[in-house]
């Protein structure tokens, strides 16, 4: 995208005239015009972002429009970019370890959750059950928060002001435990390689078990507001639909693809953690659209109190650190472990030359790849449609960027 | 409501103009300025600004004509409805390319000489009807304000058990209308 | 002159009417700063409600409970810069605001307070009404297409769609308000505003109640154009703020944008005004003709006095409830003095009240009579200026195409259908 794009006035881009096409064609767009309009009309190309209340942060998107249906869009990211997986290189295993919280800052312990396991695989280290325990518990405690943040973003750009403060009201409680266990709220950094550093506090399974009897009839509280609401319906039924052959091709996980009616979860598929000794179910979709999207994650709300329930009830006593070498030195090799982030698919690949830090770190974000189906999802929709899709993705530009 | 008060309220009873003729004249002066302002103004959106004053004016001068009822369906439709459409469609246009051209063409002389025969032709009838055959005078209507709307009403649809005069007329046009929205509803969808 | 006050005390008619360029000054006067007035009360009162809707506490720094926040806004939005984008339009994104602050203004000319509480009671005055309140949309159709950028242009060209299509089904369902009015012994209706509640007197009900449902279904459909035709939500597609920023004033700032705001509640008021007029029953208090004894006037005419006492008493218990801190000191005797004042309009309005219980022509009968009429005409206004909140706190938004197929898929027909019943109801039943 060339910057003269940005500088074309509206006057230039409603008009026909050269300057106007020589801009379009200087951009990347590739975009085929779908169907000719009738009227001969002009496109419009707007940028939606980085500046944008509803692009969750710095995404920009530009739109190319015919009226107000979108013909394409083409992300431009890296607004955002701090060169995460570098800085791993240059990092030891141990120190490079808080870094992962700010990518998904909404979903910082699970972040934590993949990094320490796939550096654990790659030491050949197993976490003690009661490390397990606490990882699952404020794991799915932190997927509630990464859900509820969710669904007030995602319902304040569909034009319900409320449901966001009662999220965010909700969410506290959980803030609260985290801070309780490791003193921070939003970026953890609650794992270690090897187990947890910390020991639950006194009184952390009350603290648990209050927050899920009083956190049950919050989702039905939410869903009060939303889930029959004839404008909810309307603005998110057949919005922004994605087969489940389409997700797969375009590498989509997490609730997107589920909405679509795979049933793909890494907590069952391929198990890590203490996962495989929870009862819970998935949920599926079966249309892909926003609306779907919007069922499972808040079933999933339910599915996570459920194995919060039983890890809280199960919780084994022991040591909560593994034998871990006071300098951590894999053995050279390559590695790839992923877990089922809030988001979708989180993946780590680690190749270790046998040194303390990292010879290369990449991440499989969940945000990233599945910010490649809007695309797909939005083409012949309108503005309004862009943005509930862009929620309904459910990214953060911390993870997309890293 | 006690009679004495009546009269020391208003300032004139029985039929009196609505407003001094200051108003007419200021009214007057303004449409006629802003539809000078409508032709030449070369950027359209000033022009369709210029015109909707223009029918405001003359909105303001029906009022004074003990006609509020042409008046209110001056504003609803002229400068309410068909202003938007305007203004919509014109936002579309390139303004800049139209900008550029010259806003008069060749044909403007005949133009001023329509205009200019217009103007001989109401001036005539102006002055022919003022006093040599009184021309208007047994077509001078009473203009209640009152009943006005009712006027209207009757002559279109008649009163009680009576056809209107122009029902008719107004039934046709309504669906010369309804004919013409179908019209345009087809020529502008692709497919129904 | 005191002469001349008195005398118009006594008189039964609007100063339109009578013809007093005087009086009718004067009255313009009273509701321009009347409204400017409600309109820093809704602000205060929309951000206090939505803030208890979502469990805040909203504006509670400036004045006791933000009371005065209003005017601090006031002050901010008149000291900011005001900033006309170099590539706008100049004179039309000038000229904007004023159109929409005109047009909402303008209104108010026919809007019937009481029976002689108005500037004019036009001939033609619900006509009058739709029609100028629809010119507002000229000022966002043409603010969007002055600021000359893309945001703004995408809500103004929503906007006139979205104004256009709503203004028909508006339409239909007020001329099924006004078939109603001609159910009498003439057989003649009325188009003036307050002529319509003078014809829910005559016919002893209001006309909401009318052959139910048709009288409720056109208020129905008029109280859902109106929250669209005004671009609140759930139909605020034209400002959307997390799709167009912040739509057709989006590069509005300082008074300017002020002035869209005002125009904005003014518009929300005007139209709720239409609303009481032709379904509610205007400026009659409950049941004029069931509880019509002097008895009854007067315990009604206690209601104004009794509310703004109840007013006091929720401020004063605010007051006492306040935490026993310094901090709070100064706050604490603001909020009881606002209560203090609260408490002697309401002991004036009861004064007035006792005074002027008996029927006669008498200077305090008149004052109470009017403050009566605008007391119940304001206590209507105010239960849908709440309902405007209500709606933001609780809908989303509705997409552009969704709305525009609801008002002339459904709207239209269900208006078109209850306009044609209550011609057919009113010719048979009577």
């Amino acid at each position: 995208m060339s910057a003269e794009t940005n500088e074309v006035s509206s006057r230039a881009l409603l008009s026909s005239d050269a300057s106007n096409r020589s801009a379009l064609e200087r951009s990347h767009l590739d975009l085929e015009t779908a169907e000719k309009p009738y009227l001969d009309s002009n496109e419009l190309i707007i940028n939606m972002g980085p500046q944008h209340p509803a692009t969750h942060g710095v995404l920009r998107v530009i739109l190319k429009l015919d009226g107000e249906r979108v013909l394409g869009t083409e992300c431009v990211i890296g607004y955002l970019h701090r060169g995460v997986e570098k800085i791993a290189e240059n990092r030891t295993y141990t120190m490079f370890n808080p870094y992962v919280d700010r990518m998904d800052y909404c979903a910082a312990v699970s972040n934590g959750l993949g990094y320490c396991e796939a550096v654990e695989k790659l030491l050949n280290v197993v976490a003690p059950p009661r490390a397990q325990y606490i990882r699952v518990i404020l794991t799915e405690l932190n997927r509630i928060a990464s859900h509820q943040l969710w669904l007030g973003t995602h319902a304040l750009d569909i034009g319900a002001m409320t449901p966001l403060f009662y999220t965010f009201r909700d969410r506290e409680e959980i803030l609260k435990i985290f801070e309780k266990y490791c003193g921070a709220r939003l970026t953890t950094h609650a794992f270690r390689i090897g187990g947890c550093q910390y020991e639950t506090y006194a009184g952390f399974e009350k603290d648990v078990n209050n927050f899920l009897t009083f956190f049950a009839p919050k989702i039905d509280e939410y869903e009060t507001l939303l889930t029959t609401n004839r404008i909810w319906l309307e603005r998110t039924k057949n919005v922004g639909v994605i087969s489940g052959a389409d997700a797969i091709a375009l590498g989509v996980t997490g609730p997107v693809l589920r909405a679509s009616g795979v049933k793909w979860d890494l907590r069952k598929a391929q198990p890590y953690a203490a996962y495989s000794e929870f009862d819970f179910e998935i949920p599926v979709g079966t249309n892909g659209d926003t609306y779907d999207r919007y069922l499972v994650r808040m079933e999933e709300m339910r599915q996570s109190m459920r194995i919060i329930e039983q890890a809280v009830s199960r919780i084994p006593e022991g040591a909560i650190m593994g034998k871990v070498p006071k300098v951590i030195k894999p053995p050279v090799g390559e590695i790839y472990h992923s877990i089922e982030a809030p988001k979708g698919e989180l993946g780590y690949f680690i190749v270790s030359d046998g040194s303390t830090q990292p010879y290369r770190l990449r991440v499989r974000p969940p945000s990233f790849v599945n910010l490649q189906a809007l695309d797909v999802m939005v083409r012949g929709l309108l503005v309004a449609d862009v943005v509930a899709v862009i929620g309904t993705i459910d990214i953060v530009l911390g993870e997309v960027d890293r | 409501m006690n009679p004495a008060l009546n009269s020391a309220l208003s300032i004139n009873s029985g039929m009196a103009p609505v407003a001094t003729p200051w108003f007419f004249y200021a009214l007057a002066g303004m449409a006629v300025l802003s539809g000078v302002f409508v032709i030449t103004r070369r950027n359209a959106v000033h022009a369709a600004l210029a015109l909707i004053i223009t029918l405001l004016s003359v909105a303001g001068l029906y009022l004074m004509l003990y006609a509020p009822f042409v008046a209110g369906v001056q504003i609803i439709v002229y400068a309410g409805g068909i202003m938007v459409l305007f203004l919509f469609v014109i936002m579309l246009v390139n303004i800049e390319r139209s900008s550029k051209e010259r806003a008069f063409n060749r044909m403007w002389p005949v133009g001023l000489a329509a205009a200019g025969a217009l103007m001989v032709l109401f001036a005539s009838a102006i002055v022919k009807g003022s006093h040599i055959n009184d021309m208007f005078r047994d077509r001078l209507m009473p203009l209640p304000e009152s009943t006005n709307t009712q006027q209207i009403a009757s002559l279109l649809y008649g009163e009680a058990g009576r056809m209107g005069q122009y029902t008719f007329a107004f039934e046709i046009a309504s669906l010369l209308l309804l004919v013409a929205i179908l019209g345009a509803v087809i020529m502008t969808k692709k497919k129904i | 002159m005191p002469n001349f006050i008195m005398s118009y005390l006594g008189s039964t008619v609007t100063p339109g009417e009578a013809g007093s360029q005087f009086w009718a000054l004067i009255y313009v006067l009273i509701i321009f700063a009347g409204v400017s007035v409600a309109v820093i009360c809704m602000n205060w009162i929309e951000r206090k409600a939505l803030a208890h809707f979502q469990i805040r506490l909203g504006p509670m720094r400036v004045g006791p409970h933000g009371l005065l926040q209003p005017f601090a806004d006031a002050l901010k939005l008149m000291l900011k810069e005001d900033i006309i984008p170099a590539e706008a339009d100049q004179f039309v994104f000038w000229v904007a605001p004023l159109i929409g602050l005109l047009a909402a203004f303008t209104v108010y000319t026919v809007i019937p307070f009481g029976p002689s509480q108005a500037v004019s009671d036009m001939n033609i005055g619900i006509l009058f009404m739709l029609g100028v309140s629809s010119l507002g949309v000229l000022g966002i159709v043409v603010s969007g297409w002055a600021s000359n950028s893309h945001y703004p242009l995408i809500g103004a060209l929503r906007s006139s769609a979205q104004m256009v299509s709503y203004e028909v089904a508006m339409g239909l369902a007020v001329v099924s308000a006004v078939l109603m009015t001609s159910l009498n012994a003439s057989g003649t209706g009325t188009l003036s505003m307050i002529g319509i509640v003078q014809a829910q007197q005559q016919q002893g009900v209001w006309f909401i109640f009318k052959f139910f449902p048709l009288g409720f279904l056109a208020f129905v459909i008029f109280a859902i154009a109106m929250v669209a035709e005004t671009n609140r939500a759930p139909f605020d597609m034209a400002e959307a703020e997390s799709e167009l920023t912040a739509g057709y004033h989006t590069e509005y700032s300082g008074l300017r944008w002020s002035l869209f705001m005002l125009a904005e509640y003014a518009a929300m008021i005007a139209v709720s005004s239409i609303a009481v007029t032709l379904w509610l029953g205007g400026w009659m208090r409950p049941f004029p003709n069931l509880l019509h004894a002097p008895a009854w006037d007067f315990i009604f005419s206690l209601f104004p006095g009794l509310t703004f006492g109840g007013l006091a008493a929720i401020a004063m218990i605010g007051a006492a409830r306040m935490p026993a801190h310094s901090f709070f000191r100064i706050q604490r005797i603001g909020l009881a003095v606002f209560a203090a004042l609260l408490a002697f309009s309401a002991l004036l309005l009861l004064v007035i009240a006792i005074a002027g219980r008996s029927a006669d022509t008498s200077v305090a009968a008149r004052f109470r009579e009017g403050i009566d009429y605008v007391y119940w005409f304001v206590l209507k206004v105010a239960v849908f200026m709440y309902l405007f909140i209500w709606y933001r706190a609780t809908w989303p938004r509705y997409r552009f195409d969704q709305l525009m197929r609801i008002g002339w898929k459904v709207m239209l027909p269900i208006s078109l259908g209850v306009l044609l019943l209550t011609a057919i109801v009113g010719v048979i039943l009577p």
